[in-house]
């Protein structure tokens, strides 16, 4: 078994079979992980550059920790976006980096397509860690790796995105992914916050939270930024969590079993409170330990991908 | 010097002449129209015989970016100019947001000096304000006096409502339009169309809404005012309304639309390349539905290319940092007998009159007749050749489009205009 691309840029499209394999794969390795010697020769003498032309720690510290415990020579490639349009080129820093022969390339970058672009001028497997508000497809696979492994199942469940689906990478990688395994996907938000043309991707459109909660097995919540409230997404942060914050007495009332997932880094008392950030309801640290595991099954995957395969 | 046209076809819409014969210019001049050339003629002559020819008055593009002074490794006058007449445009009008700004007579001269020599002849689009900052108004009688046709800020709108008000006013007393880049800039600030296809591409939006509060502002100061009002690149659909609605009030209103804009849309930004990043934006096909409405019914007045040559290393870089814009002046005339005349949205006389008669109406500036006796500024077309544009042998000194490698049917065969001729990518003195 093998993926059916060479890249992983997005899930849209992504056939069911490779999300299932991916999860699989994540599965073995997850046992590798719970083991006293955490490393597999896997991908021995494969170079890994983790471009990131915008600070994420968590996202690349995950993937170096996946990288380095799959084998391969990682390598840190960061650009502040400060530095962006001065000096050396993006064209230019592709072509230098793609000289010095790396095997896979992991980017993540303010720019949507950025990831396609590398496909098209290096000849490196090519993994996106976010391109602007595209697509991040990894946590939108380890999200579902943590559905399936906490409540045995995608297909069926209901799951809504919570939060600023305009402006986020996650929500439609998101969407995409449990679409893709028969979940029926839902977003919350303010309508401020909900992009235009969303219906067309066959998602439901929420306002009030308390049904969200009430009709969902999941609730996938994301981080807002606090600064969209200068340019006028909301009012300002209190009124955002009366109005769409998880709260424990909101979650009792309409739904004590639903489950609650977070990308993190989570603004507490703003998407939820920290006796729901803390409680039973969410997997939000399994979220982080899954991450490992998942994107060392598509390094994995990708990088021991002979070329040409089907 | 002479130059016959055998067995072609003459149009000239503004005075209804649609004929086939043989055509005679000689130095510069059009000798006669009809009947066949005799051998007396012929002699020494240089004689274009191929069948279908359409020979119409010459086409003029009232939108290009020259980028003399400043950015002369993009583009030059010259290089600009070239591009233009391998394009069949025998006149340009070319737009002020050069650095340092056309804003002076000193700055026009500069560039009259430039295009000394060329076919195309090349027409001043002078700044609004002074260095197109939007706060003070620039010489308009003074810049008239040198040659300005209209005035712009293109680029950006019109800083404010009491500037566009006072700019109307004032240049009306020369019967000199404002065309206005329509977008407000508050609403605006994405690198696509806002819509289904940004919300899947991820990219930051820009809204139709942006550009129709500025149509709508500037119809109704053109009122208020009784000045020319004149909207560059149009996009929208709800535009194209308050453009038809203008009109029918008898508000001082015209349009110009570019051929990106009525041949793609905003699903083709999908492959991410920065060829396809202009502004306004492409649009979504309900736009494109409406712009040919509009191009039907002639609320739409002109076709311009908004020619915006970039260096690469401008345009090929990250899709939100890149700079919008592309070249026009070569695939304007392929892409409106392909996609208008092709597609029969239009009939070939309409397209003339988008190209020859639209833009110089706006502009107040005369139309070349086909007549005998007149000198010859005149475009012709093949509308049955079936061709590949190769971007690689532009005249432009850019290489940035979306239509490399694109297969055309329809061709710019030759232009004449200014005693020249330009045929196969050269320009000979008649
Ligand atoms: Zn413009």
């Amino acid at each position: 078994m093998s993926l059916s691309s060479n890249h992983l840029l997005g899930l849209r499209g992504v056939p069911r079979s490779d999300i299932e394999l991916i999860l699989e794969t994540a599965a073995t390795f997850k046992q590798v992980l719970d083991r006293p010697i955490k490393k597999v020769p896997t991908l021995q003498g494969k170079t890994v550059v983790n471009l990131f032309y915008e600070p994420s720690t968590r996202t690349r510290i995950s993937f170096e920790l996946a990288e380095k415990r799959l084998s391969a020579d990682a390598v840190n490639f960061s650009v502040s976006g400060s530095s962006v349009g001065k000096g050396e080129t993006f064209r230019d820093t592709v072509r230098n980096i793609e000289a010095m022969k790396v095997d896979m390339i992991v980017v993540r970058h303010a720019s949507a397509g950025v990831p396609l672009y590398l496909t098209r001028v290096a000849k490196s497997r090519v993994i996106n860690a976010g391109d602007g508000t595209h697509e991040h497809p990894t946590q939108a696979l380890l999200d579902i790796f943590s559905i399936k492994e906490k409540l045995g199942r995608v297909e069926g469940l209901n799951v809504c995105i919570v939060g600023d689906i305009a402006h986020s990478r996650v929500a439609f990688s998101n969407v995409y992914g449990l679409q893709a395994m028969g979940a029926n996907v839902s977003v919350c938000g303010p309508s401020t916050m909900i992009p235009r043309g969303i219906e067309r991707t066959g998602v439901k459109v929420y306002h009030d939270i308390d049904r969200a909660i009430a009709e969902n097995d999941v609730l996938n919540v994301l981080r807002i930024q606090l600064e969209r409230h200068a340019r006028g997404y909301f009012p300002n942060v209190r009124e955002y969590h009366r109005y769409f914050g998880l709260t424990e007495e909101r979650i009792e009332k309409n739904n004590p079993n639903v489950l609650i997932l977070h990308p993190g880094p989570i603004n507490r008392g703003v998407e939820m409170t920290s006796g729901v950030a803390d409680g039973d309801y969410q997997i939000i640290l399994q979220q982080v330990a899954n991450g490992v595991a998942v994107r060392m099954a598509i390094l994995y995957l990708l990088g021991t991908r002979k070329e040409n395969e089907q | 010097m002479k130059v016959i046209f055998k067995n072609a076809r003459f149009i000239d819409p503004e005075r209804k002449l649609d004929e086939t014969g043989d055509l005679l210019v000689e130095e510069g001049v059009i000798r006669r129209i009809g009947g066949t050339t005799t051998e007396e003629d012929a002699n020494g002559a240089d004689v274009i015989d191929r069948e279908g020819l359409i020979v119409a008055p010459g086409f003029f593009d009232m939108h290009v970016h020259l980028r003399e002074p400043g950015r002369e490794d993009a583009e030059t006058v010259q290089s600009g100019l070239a591009a233009a007449a391998n394009g069949g445009f025998t006149g340009v009008a070319y737009m002020p947001n050069t650095e340092p700004a056309i804003d002076s007579a000193e700055a026009i001269a500069l560039v009259k000096e430039k295009a000394r020599g060329s076919l195309t002849e090349a027409f001043p689009i002078a700044a609004v304000s002074v260095g197109r900052k939007g706060e003070a108004l620039s010489p308009m009688a003074e810049l008239v006096e040198a040659g300005a046709v209209a005035f712009s800020d293109d680029g950006a709108a019109v800083a404010s409502s009491a500037l566009l008000r006072r700019a109307l006013e004032y240049s009306n007393m020369f019967g000199v339009p404002i065309v206005e880049h329509c977008e407000d800039p508050d609403l605006a600030g994405g690198a696509m169309n806002e819509g289904y296809f940004s919300t899947i591409y991820g990219l930051p939006g820009v809204p139709t809404v942006a550009e129709d509060v500025i149509v709508a502002r500037g119809v109704l100061l053109a009122e208020f005012t009784g000045g020319a009002f004149h909207v560059a690149h149009v996009s929208s659909k709800r535009s194209i309304e308050l453009v038809r609605d203008a009109k029918a009030r008898g508000i001082r209103v015209t349009a110009e639309i570019t051929p990106h804009h009525f041949t793609l849309v905003d699903e083709d930004v999908k492959t991410y390349d920065t060829n396809y990043k202009m502004n306004p934006p492409l649009r979504s096909r309900e736009d494109l539905e409406a712009a040919l409405e509009g191009l039907k019914d002639a609320t739409i007045d002109a076709i311009a290319s908004d020619h915006a040559p970039h260096a690469p290393e401008d345009k090929e870089r990250e899709f939100i940092y890149a700079p919008n814009g592309v070249l026009g002046l070569e695939t304007a005339v392929p892409l409106a007998l392909s996609e208008l005349v092709g597609k029969k949205v239009l009939s070939i006389e309409t397209t003339i009159e988008k190209f020859a008669l639209g833009p110089r109406r706006i502009l107040n500036l005369p139309i070349p007749k086909i007549a005998e006796g007149e000198p010859a500024n005149l475009t012709v077309i093949d509308p049955a050749e079936v061709w590949t544009y190769d971007a690689a042998k532009s005249k432009s000194k850019s290489r940035n489009t979306p239509f490399d490698k694109r297969l055309f049917t329809g061709k710019p065969v030759a232009a004449m205009n200014q005693g020249k001729l330009w045929r196969d990518g050269e320009m000979k003195t008649l």
